[in-house]
C-alpha cells in the first residue's frame, strides 16, 4: 500500500515546491503589507485590509478566475509579462505558485500585522536615540521582534498553499508534472475506477505534512517566546 | 549650553517652556504632569514642538521657522528612559554596543571597559535583560546610552521604577558618572533629594510652564509644594 508510484511522487516534489515558491515570493509582500497595516494610517487603509483578506472569503473558483482573466496569457498584466518579459503563468506551476501565494497571504499578512502590532514601539524609539535610521530600526528592532508573528505566517502560508486546489485548478488547470498538486492529483484519483489506494496514499501524506508544519510552528513560536523572558 | 524654547498642546495639556543649561549638570523638576518628559522628548527628536527653537552647543536641532527639525538619530544624544528600554533579543553586551554599532564607529575595548567598570555590569555581560532585576538593568540603559558617546546626556527619571535600596545601589554609579564621564547631563526628576544630590542648575516646571531657574536651594521652597 505504501509504494508510492512515479506520477503520485511527482504531485508531492511539486506541491512541495509549489508552497515554498509560493510562500517565500508573498514575503516581502506580507511584510510591507503587515507593517503598513499595524503602523500606518493613510486613506484607504480599510480598502486595502478587504482587499488583502478577500481570498479568504471569496469562493476560490472567483480568485482563479479572476487569476486568469488578469494574468493569464490574455489577461491585461499576463499578456504584458508574456510580452515584455517571456514570461507567462497560465498553465505552468509559476501560476499554481501566484495561485498559492495569493490564497496563502492573507492568514500571513494577519499573522504579521498581529506580531507587529504587539511590539512596544518605545523600543523602537529607543533605538533612534541610539542612532538608528528608520530603516536600521526596521531591521535591528522591529523586524527581529516580529520573527515569531514572521515564522508562523510563513508556515500557515505553506500550509494553505499545499492544500489549495479551487483557485490554482481554475488558474492552472490540473496538469500532471507542471500543476498536478497533492490536492489535484486526489482529485484526479477519486475520479477514476480503481484509484482510491492511490488517494488514500496521498491523503495520508498530505496529514503528514499539515502535522509538520504545525509542529514546526509551534515549536518556532515557543522558542522565540523563551529567548525573550529567558536570560 | 541647552537652548530650548517650545510650545506644544497635547490635548488639553499645555506647555510653553523656555530655558538654557549651560554644561555640567542640569535638572528638570516638577511634579507628574508638569512636563518634564514632553520637554526632554521634544529635546530628543521624539516628539515635535508646535513652534520654537531648540539649540546644543550652537547647532540647531529643531527651528519652526527655519523648518529645521533633526531625526533622533541625528541628534546624537543619550537617552535613559524611566523604564530602561533594553531590546528584549539581545544580550548586555550587544544592547551596550548597539549605539556604536549603528553609528559605524571602531570597537574602542578602554573606552567600553571603562563604562562597564564605571557601572559594575561586567558580570551582566553575556546575560539577556529579561532576566535581570531593575536596578541592574537600569544601569545597562546607562550604559548604553553613554556608549554612544552623546553630547548631553537625557535621565528621565532614571530611579522611579526603582525601591528605595536599589536607589540607594545605583545612585553612586550617577554621581560618578557627572563627575568622571565628562558628559553634560540633564537630570528629570520630582524628587527634590534626586536633584540635590546631582545637579547644580534646576529647572522647576509647574503645569507646563517654567516657574523658576536657579541652583538647588530653589528645590527647598517648593519641597513642601511639589514633592
Amino acid at each position: 500500500m505504501f509504494e508510492l508510484t512515479a506520477e503520485e511522487w511527482t504531485a508531492i516534489r511539486l506541491s512541495l515546491r509549489i508552497a515554498a515558491v509560493a510562500t517565500f515570493a508573498a514575503l516581502p509582500f506580507g511584510i510591507a503589507t503587515g507593517w503598513l497595516l499595524a503602523r500606518k494610517d493613510f486613506w484607504g487603509k480599510s480598502l486595502l485590509d478587504s482587499i488583502v483578506h478577500l481570498p479568504l472569503v471569496l469562493p476560490p473558483v472567483v480568485t482563479g478566475y479572476l487569476l486568469l482573466i488578469s494574468f493569464g496569457r490574455r489577461g491585461f498584466i499576463g499578456s504584458f509579462l508574456y510580452d515584455w518579459f517571456g514570461f507567462a503563468f497560465s498553465f505552468r506551476w509559476t501560476g499554481a505558485a501566484l495561485a498559492c501565494g495569493v490564497m496563502g497571504f492573507p492568514l500571513m499578512v494577519r499573522a504579521i500585522r498581529l506580531s507587529i502590532e504587539a511590539i512596544d514601539q518605545r523600543l523602537e524609539a529607543a533605538a533612534s536615540t541610539l542612532g538608528a535610521s528608520s530603516i536600521w530600526v526596521f531591521a535591528t528592532v522591529t523586524l527581529p521582534l516580529a520573527m515569531s508573528g514572521l515564522i508562523a505566517g510563513m508556515v500557515l502560508c505553506f500550509a494553505k498553499a499545499l492544500g489549495e486546489f479551487g483557485a490554482t485548478i481554475t488558474f492552472v488547470s490540473n496538469i500532471p508534472g507542471e500543476t498536478q498538486t497533492i490536492s489535484a492529483a486526489i482529485y484526479t484519483y477519486t475520479n477514476i475506477p480503481g484509484g482510491d489506494a492511490a488517494a488514500g496514499r496521498l491523503v495520508l501524506i498530505a496529514i503528514a505534512l499539515a502535522l509538520v508544519a504545525l509542529i514546526v510552528s509551534e515549536w518556532f513560536a515557543r522558542r522565540a517566546g523563551q529567548r525573550y523572558h529567558g536570560s | 549650553m541647552l537652548r530650548v524654547d517650545v510650545d506644544k498642546q497635547l490635548g488639553a495639556f499645555s506647555l510653553s517652556a523656555k530655558f538654557e543649561i549651560a554644561h555640567g549638570a542640569g535638572a528638570l523638576f516638577g511634579s507628574s504632569g508638569s512636563g518634564k518628559t514632553t520637554v526632554v522628548n521634544m529635546v530628543a527628536g521624539l516628539l515635535r514642538p508646535d513652534r520654537g527653537r531648540i539649540e546644543i552647543d550652537g547647532d540647531v536641532l529643531f527651528d519652526s521657522e527655519a523648518r529645521i527639525d533633526q531625526p533622533p538619530h541625528r541628534r546624537g544624544i543619550g537617552y535613559v528612559f524611566q523604564e530602561g528600554r533594553l531590546f528584549p533579543h539581545m544580550n548586555v553586551r550587544a544592547n551596550l554596543d548597539y549605539g556604536r554599532w549603528m553609528s559605524g564607529r571602531k570597537r574602542h575595548k578602554a573606552v567600553f571597559e571603562r563604562v562597564v567598570e564605571l557601572l559594575g555590569i561586567g558580570h551582566l555581560l553575556a546575560r539577556r535583560p529579561g532576566g535581570l532585576s531593575g536596578g541592574e538593568r537600569q544601569r545597562i540603559a546607562i550604559g548604553r546610552a553613554l556608549l554612544m558617546q552623546p553630547r548631553l546626556l537625557l535621565l528621565d527619571e532614571p530611579l522611579a521604577s526603582l525601591d528605595s535600596d536599589r536607589k540607594a545601589e545605583i545612585f553612586p554609579y550617577l554621581e560618578r558618572l557627572r563627575d568622571e564621564a565628562g558628559v553634560p547631563m540633564i537630570y528629570v526628576s520630582h524628587s527634590p533629594e534626586e536633584i540635590r544630590r546631582i545637579a547644580t542648575v534646576v529647572v522647576l516646571l509647574d503645569n507646563g510652564r517654567v516657574a523658576r531657574i536657579g541652583g538647588t536651594e530653589i528645590l527647598g521652597a517648593s519641597h513642601s509644594e511639589f514633592a
